[in-house]
């Protein structure tokens, strides 16, 4: 392996460990909005890491420039929504988490 | 690295898993909507994993397609299905 | 490579093990809201299938049609149902307990049984190594006018496959609109989020639209999957509140959906004129002929896309 690849694999294990700790919030986390809050950091962080380790191995820019748009695709969408259902669960009245 | 790639791609099935748990038990639909987002960032990035694997530059357009419609249900549901009630969606 | 492919067969094991399951429980469900989110998912897994598949042509369609589209096209139809525990609920509830309606059930129950053992039945006697018509649809290519096969199969080879598909795409707009609807039940907020949300998407929608359909005649990429991308841009628009002016609703306007059909029309009968089968192109101007048909099927699938979400999710009084 070159040291790119190390990079590569360096960040991709951190990405997936972002995924990883994404999917545990989802299932521990104790109510809706703790839950929206942990859901947007797989998208921001956690591709954003597993894109950039994949842009390095590329070679082109071509190819690097589409998962760059992928990324921000994903961020915007998410965030949209994370706010549009915040949003809308605060005027339903669903409960907030108190310990 | 098609090893490495297809390795983390395997992983990433976990959280996947997670988010099709959470749809499952819910409680609410907002739970569920973003449940759904994040089984859409899953497959992204799954897709961009396999892409590098067998080289085809065609599951690169697979994802972004997936990206950009990623928000388009959420958003149907958030303007349109979503009941002033909470509690009716879940009675069975 | 033992641990490649060792690796891939536990991708492919753990998708199509969720696949079943989600399948089953999308299907089973009483809850209707989660139906829809775990139908929507199930196209997203379905999408990674045809990856690994290999049918990056199909993969798009179904990340396209079945986890962005059909999702929003459910989202708005539940809008229209009566929610579960209401009187319509209750009558149809104590419809399923008459004897009747069990009979039936059970008659339909061991139909569709016996249809599953002779699926698996022939899926047991397939011929272990059988190509398809890939060789003939190969030797055939250069007269097809381009080069992606699935692309000369889809538009050129079996023609009117696709001119029916259209075909049912316009049958379910009709239906639709000649269905009666049900009130609305959330009633539109207008969110400057969204707003922003839809005009950042909707140019590169257009544009990625534009890409696909011009990468159909290479690679993977076509007509129903541009028309889809260009049908959510629709969708998102009209989502954030956007209308069409009086204008457009009009007659000529609103006949840009018979645009693919027609099109598909002129182009089959255009032949017989020259002493040749019905779509049957002559080679060298395939190519020029293929290209105009997609754009003309593009245009009318994601008119029609966007005609059935604005005809599912209208606002009462609105007359779309």
């Amino acid at each position: 392996m070159t040291p790119t690849d190390w990079f590569t694999a360096m960040l991709l294990g951190l990405g997936t460990i972002f995924f990883i700790a994404g999917a545990v919030g989802l299932i521990r986390f104790p109510d809706t909005y703790t839950r929206l809050h942990i859901a947007t950091k797989t998208d921001n962080v956690g591709l954003g890491l597993i894109v950039f380790g994949l842009a390095v191995q590329s070679g082109s820019w071509s190819v690097a420039g589409k998962l760059v748009l992928i990324w921000l695709l994903v961020m915007l969408a998410g965030a949209s929504v994370a706010y549009l259902v915040a949003n809308g669960a605060i005027s339903r009245g669903i409960p907030v988490w108190k310990r | 690295m098609k090893y490495l790639c297809l390795f983390f791609a395997v992983l990433m099935l976990l959280p996947a898993g997670a988010a099709v748990w959470r749809m499952y038990l819910g409680p609410n639909a907002a739970d569920r909507i973003m449940a759904i987002q994040v089984l859409g960032t899953t497959v992204t990035a799954i897709l961009v994993l396999l892409a590098l694997t067998s080289e085809r530059n065609s599951l690169l357009d697979v994802s972004l397609v997936l990206s950009l419609l990623a928000a388009v249900t959420a958003v149907a549901f958030v303007q349109r299905a979503w009941p002033d009630t909470e509690t009716d969606l879940d009675a069975d | 490579m033992e641990t490649l492919t060792e690796l891939q067969w536990i991708f492919d094991v753990l998708t199509g093990c969720g696949l079943l399951w989600l399948a089953w429980s999308c299907l089973s469900s009483r809850n209707l809201h989660r139906a829809v989110v775990q139908f929507v998912s199930f196209g997203l897994l379905m999408s990674l299938a045809w990856v690994r598949l290999e049918a990056p042509d199909i993969a798009l369609a179904e990340a396209a049609i079945g986890a962005g589209l059909t999702g929003a096209l459910l989202m708005a139809s539940l809008a229209r149902l009566p929610l579960s525990g209401s009187a319509d609920i209750r009558a149809l509830k104590s419809a399923e307990r008459i004897a009747g309606a069990r009979l039936l059930q059970l008659l339909r129950n061991s139909l569709l049984f016996a249809f599953a053992l002779f699926i698996i039945y022939a899926i047991f006697f397939l011929p272990p190594e059988f190509s398809g018509l890939r060789e003939e649809v190969a030797t055939e290519i250069e007269n097809a006018g381009v080069r992606n096969p699935v692309t000369a199969v889809l538009l050129n080879f079996r023609g009117y496959d696709t001119f029916l598909e259209l075909l049912v795409l316009l049958g379910a707009l009709f239906g639709v609109r000649i269905v009666g609807m049900q009130p609305v039940r959330t009633s539109m907020t207008s969110e400057p989020v969204l707003n922003i949300l839809a005009s950042l998407l909707t140019p590169i929608l257009i544009l990625v639209a534009a890409y696909l359909l011009w990468i159909g005649t290479d690679g993977a990429g076509g007509a129903f999957q541009a028309g889809a991308v260009l049908g959510a841009g629709g969708v998102l628009l009209l989502l954030a509140g956007w209308r069409p002016a009086r204008a457009l609703m009009a007659s000529p306007f609103r006949s840009l959906v018979l645009l693919g059909p027609l099109a598909f029309v002129f182009v089959a009968v255009l032949p017989l004129l020259s002493g040749r089968a019905l779509l049957q192109y002559p080679p060298d101007s395939a190519g020029t002929l293929i290209v105009l048909l997609e754009i003309a099927a593009t245009l009318s699938i994601g008119l029609t896309l966007c005609a059935l979400f604005l005809n599912v999710s209208a606002d009462d009084g609105e007359q779309p």
